[in-house]
């Protein structure tokens, strides 16, 4: 216990910890955004012809859409010529050579993430995308055996371009919602997984996201496809450099899970939330669906929201097939001015289905932290069945914690429960650790991990230490 | 917009037909409040707070509009069918949006007390009203704006201060015309520092008509004031209710308010209550009994402006066949509402694949100090309390029955006065069981 304490105690002096600046070369493409942008985007990475093609359906569905307006945020405008839309830190002669900069390999390094597999200590297989490239991705050729795939965005493109085809844009299409359109017309790296039929993937898949450069914007897309009976554990980790400006990072997700196949999808989001003024930080506008296609399918959401100035974040389940499950774990930790909407939706469709959602909200200084959720049981869904609980912790008198639950049931045999609270940490439980000479800040690091240990209880291991440290870092200052 | 173009031009039209019988305190508000319609229109389904009730759909019917003030002779005492046994009260009667004066003397003029029409108070004692009149509902949406443009009449309940009403007063809305009508209600209710008072308010109708009513309700609560307000809707399905209730309590004030739907066609309750001084209870509850296609609404905002307050929400729906039911829950902490303690509860039973239940509880809170919680479920009746007491002999009907009369029990409990709770014990049997005068064979029971 005393040895946990001193960590958080460490941990909790530190600001935020990966917010320096690699020094460099990148290529990156002048800002702005119209249809020559997107040709460029396409042509830099030699994409075929149907590819250009959505892209630019998708450009010009843009350019028809507003800026959402629903959200319980507060976002400033953004000026969407002023961001460059391609940002290549690989220079060219070392792509040809194969070689990374060292001085990349020093940043992952720093990041905790060695991209050299004989340095790696877990059994974890990664994939580094900085900026809008893929660096490196690690245990490829074990993985392949296999007849795993995992390899970037663009490589899949390159190498498998009818299996991209196949699912690409068909659980998140482009008419989705406005950051949707925009991330299909300029997307650029990302994460590209197929599970074959009847393989459990025997490591954890890793994908480690670097904003580097500055005035880019990140626009990843990562495509999961687990066939019949197989199963992956994905995870995924992002940090940025500290920086006065706002930085946009607008993601899709895209998950397929097939028949009787699982896959279990955690994200720690750790983005530059800005300062304790509130000034710079990360917008992080991100789509994330999973398509529960197959009979007995599952498909399990773990998130760890504690960076980012502003999160807009909906992973969500369509429930299709018979007998699938839908899962949520969630944590969203919001201090000094964060702003984080963020919540789940649940579609269900097949017979019999399950979701549960669980939702831990924790709002500190001056933030506004907000669940939004939506449960859907449609017509044929018999027998659904969902469980819902948010709660809401609130840490000082300066912040909000918020909870907007749609639920739309069309069914008479769903059953359907939600639960939300909002309190605040009692004085009983400070004055008990208090009493045991457990300092306050430490108390209230501990009641706030015991307080998330359910969602935390879901990552893999490694994550979950990282998560731990996390919170109490994110939450420093904010005692009193 | 060509069903708000219809009504602009009638506005602008007939103007003077409207401000002629209508006193000048009702009259001063209308520019304003056309002004903001006009600009913003009816809500259609891309506002938040109607998404699920088409309400621009319920003007598309040609209504009529009883500008001129015609006299509709009919007799209360003749449409009024669902009198309460044993209820101490005194019945007032509203005539689709026109207030029925009554034999017995309303006013009390030692005492203050006055009970009677919005129309005639406002022109003899303006003063006395002029700063609560609109002074809530101008904040409203375009449906309140609306009815403040063109309403003409209402009822108004004034008690002043530590004037104590003991028997129930019971406002009766009939509705019933000729042709298909748009009825604008307003009331208005001040309950004056530690006055207390029960009001009971009813809408029925008589009509193979088309019905469309707005109803705007502002009640004003002083210090220490105490209302009970219960509100009972069994009309039929041609009749649309899109109803504004704005309630503001000093400290520590009372209110207690039950919403019963048994039988509508279109229902649209928005409930908008402001705690703003400390020590205020506000307790709301619902019950809304659907079948056929009906729809029913409940939107509520509770504002927790002062600290110490206190607030309860528990709405309950049943839904058969293709019936909605849309809940719609917000509780709103401001920063300074320290030690507030908030509670909703919503629960829905759904009976067919057809009824939909549309649930959304929401928590908006700014201040860390509080206890909050809210809790929705959708479910079915119990199968294993269905068997057992089928294993006891009981049939599955009345098994139903009891179910479901004990789901809708935990509401009605909630009111105060002995009379109304047997009352609606017996009509929401009597509505289950199909022997409702108007239920007409409704399919709640048939199974």
């Amino acid at each position: 216990m005393k040895k946990s304490n001193n960590i958080f105690k460490k941990i909790a002096n530190k600001a935020y910890e990966y917010g320096f600046v690699s020094n460099i070369k990148t290529d990156i493409i002048e800002q702005g955004l119209n249809e020559s942008v997107v040709r460029l985007i396409s042509k830099k990475k030699n994409e075929p012809e149907w590819l250009l093609e959505y892209r630019l359906q998708a450009y010009r569905h843009w350019l028809t859409l507003e800026m959402p307006q629903w959200a319980h945020l507060n976002i400033p405008e953004i000026d969407y010529q002023a961001i460059s839309y391609y940002a290549d830190p690989l220079k060219k002669k070392e792509k040809q050579n194969k070689e990374i900069d060292p001085e990349l390999m020093k940043t992952f390094d720093k990041l905790g993430i060695p991209l050299e597999e004989r340095l790696a200590l877990t059994n974890t297989a990664v994939d580094a995308v900085m900026d809008s490239v893929s660096v490196k991705t690690t245990f490829k050729e074990e993985l392949k055996e296999k007849g795993i795939i995992f390899c970037s965005m663009s490589e899949a493109i390159q190498e498998y371009p009818d299996l991209v085809r196949k699912y690409l844009g068909t659980v998140v299409n482009y008419r989705d919602n406005f950051f949707a359109a925009l991330n299909s017309a300029v997307f650029s790296d990302g994460s590209f997984v197929y599970i074959p039929k009847g393989v459990r993937c025997p490591m954890e898949l890793s994908t480690y996201f670097r904003i580097n450069a500055a005035n880019t914007g990140q626009f990843e897309r990562t495509l999961i496809v687990a066939d019949d009976n197989s199963y992956v554990s994905y995870l995924e980790g992002c940090t940025a450099p500290m920086r006065d400006e706002n930085q946009l990072h607008a993601a899709i997700v895209e998950i397929i899970v097939c028949e009787n196949a699982e896959v279990k999808y955690s994200t720690v989001q750790n983005w530059y939330p800005g300062d304790s003024e509130g000034k710079g930080g990360v917008y992080n506008f991100v789509t994330k669906r999973g398509d529960c296609r197959g009979n007995n399918s599952k498909l399990s959401w773990t998130q760890v929201e504690t960076g980012s100035a502003i999160t807009w974040k909906y992973p969500s389940c369509i429930l299709r097939g018979d007998n699938s499950q839908g899962e949520f774990y969630s944590v969203a930790v919001t201090n000094n001015y964060q702003q984080a909407d963020t919540g789940t939706k649940m579609i269900h469709l097949g017979r019999n289905t399950r979701s549960t959602i669980i939702s831990k909200g924790i709002s500190a200084g001056k933030s506004q932290n907000s669940y939004r959720g939506l449960v859907r049981v449609s017509k044929n869904a018999d027998n659904a069945r969902n469980y819902s609980q948010c709660d809401s912790l609130l840490l000082g008198s300066k912040c909000g914690a918020h909870t907007f639950p749609y639920m739309d049931i069309h069914n008479d045999s769903a059953i359907i429960e939600h639960e939300a609270t909002t309190s605040k940490i009692s004085e009983d439980q400070l004055f008990y650790c208090n009493q045991r000479g457990i300092g306050t800040e430490e108390a209230i690091g501990l009641i706030v991990n015991g307080y998330a240990k359910e969602v935390l209880n879901k990552l893999p291991m490694e994550f979950a230490i990282e998560a731990q440290k996390l919170l109490s870092v994110t939450l420093e200052g904010s005692v009193g | 917009m060509s069903n708000e173009k219809e009504y602009i031009e009638i506005f602008e039209q007939h103007r003077n037909i409207i401000e002629e019988n209508c006193a000048p305190l009702l009259n001063e508000k209308r520019t304003a409040a056309f002004e903001k319609f006009k600009a913003s229109g009816f809500p259609t389904r891309n506002d938040e707070a109607y998404r699920r009730s088409d309400v621009g759909k319920q003007f598309q019917t040609n209504y009529g509009m009883n500008l001129r003030r015609i006299d509709m002779k009919s007799n209360a005492n003749d449409l009024f069918m669902c009198d309460v046994p044993n209820l101490k009260a005194r019945p007032e009667y509203i005539l689709n949006d026109s207030y029925i004066p009554t034999q017995q003397a309303t006013a009390d003029h030692t005492s203050g007390v006055f009970i009677g029409s919005l129309n005639e108070y406002a022109r003899s004692n303006s003063d006395a009203i002029a700063p609560y009149y609109n002074a809530l509902a101008q904040k409203g949406d375009s449906i309140v704006q609306f009815n403040t443009a063109f309403v003409q009449d209402g009822a108004c309940i004034v008690i002043p201060k530590g004037v104590e009403i003991t028997e129930t007063i019971q406002l009766v809305t009939l509705l019933h015309s000729n042709i298909d009508i748009l009825n604008n209600r307003r009331l208005l209710i001040v309950l004056h520092e530690n006055a207390k008072a029960n009001i009971l308010l009813c809408d029925h109708a008589s009509n193979e008509h088309t019905t469309m009513s707005t109803q705007v309700t502002e009640i004003y609560l002083g210090k220490g004031a105490s209302l009970n307000l219960y509100e009972l809707e069994d009309t039929d399905k041609n009749n649309s209710r899109l109803a504004h209730l704005f309630v503001q309590q000093e400290s520590d004030s009372q209110f207690n308010h039950s919403n019963i739907t048994l039988t509508n066609g279109f229902t649209r309750n928005a409930i908008n209550v402001t705690l703003i001084g400390s020590g205020a209870h506000a307790n709301l509850t619902g019950l809304a009994i659907c079948d056929k296609e009906q729809h029913t609404a409940n939107n509520t905002v509770i504002e927790h402006v002062a600290s110490n307050c206190t607030s309860n929400e528990l709405y309950k729906y049943i839904l058969d066949e293709k019936s909605t039911g849309v809940f719609n829950g917000k509780i709103h902490i401001h920063p300074d509402a320290q030690h507030t303690a908030s509670q909703q509860t919503n629960r829905n039973l759904c009976l067919t694949d057809c009824a939909r239940m549309y649930a959304q509880p929401q928590l908006e809170i700014y201040a860390d100090d509080i206890k909050c919680s809210h809790g929705s479920t959708v479910g079915q009746l119990d199968e294993n309390a269905l068997f057992y007491m089928q294993q006891r002999g009981i049939p599955k009907n009345e098994a139903r029955n009891l179910l479901m009369f004990a789901f809708a029990g935990e509401v009605i409990e909630n009111i105060d006065i002995d009379a109304l709770r047997d009352r609606l014990h017996i009509l929401i049997e009597k509505r289950f069981r199909g022997e409702l005068n108007k239920c007409k064979g409704c399919s709640l029971c048939k199974k």
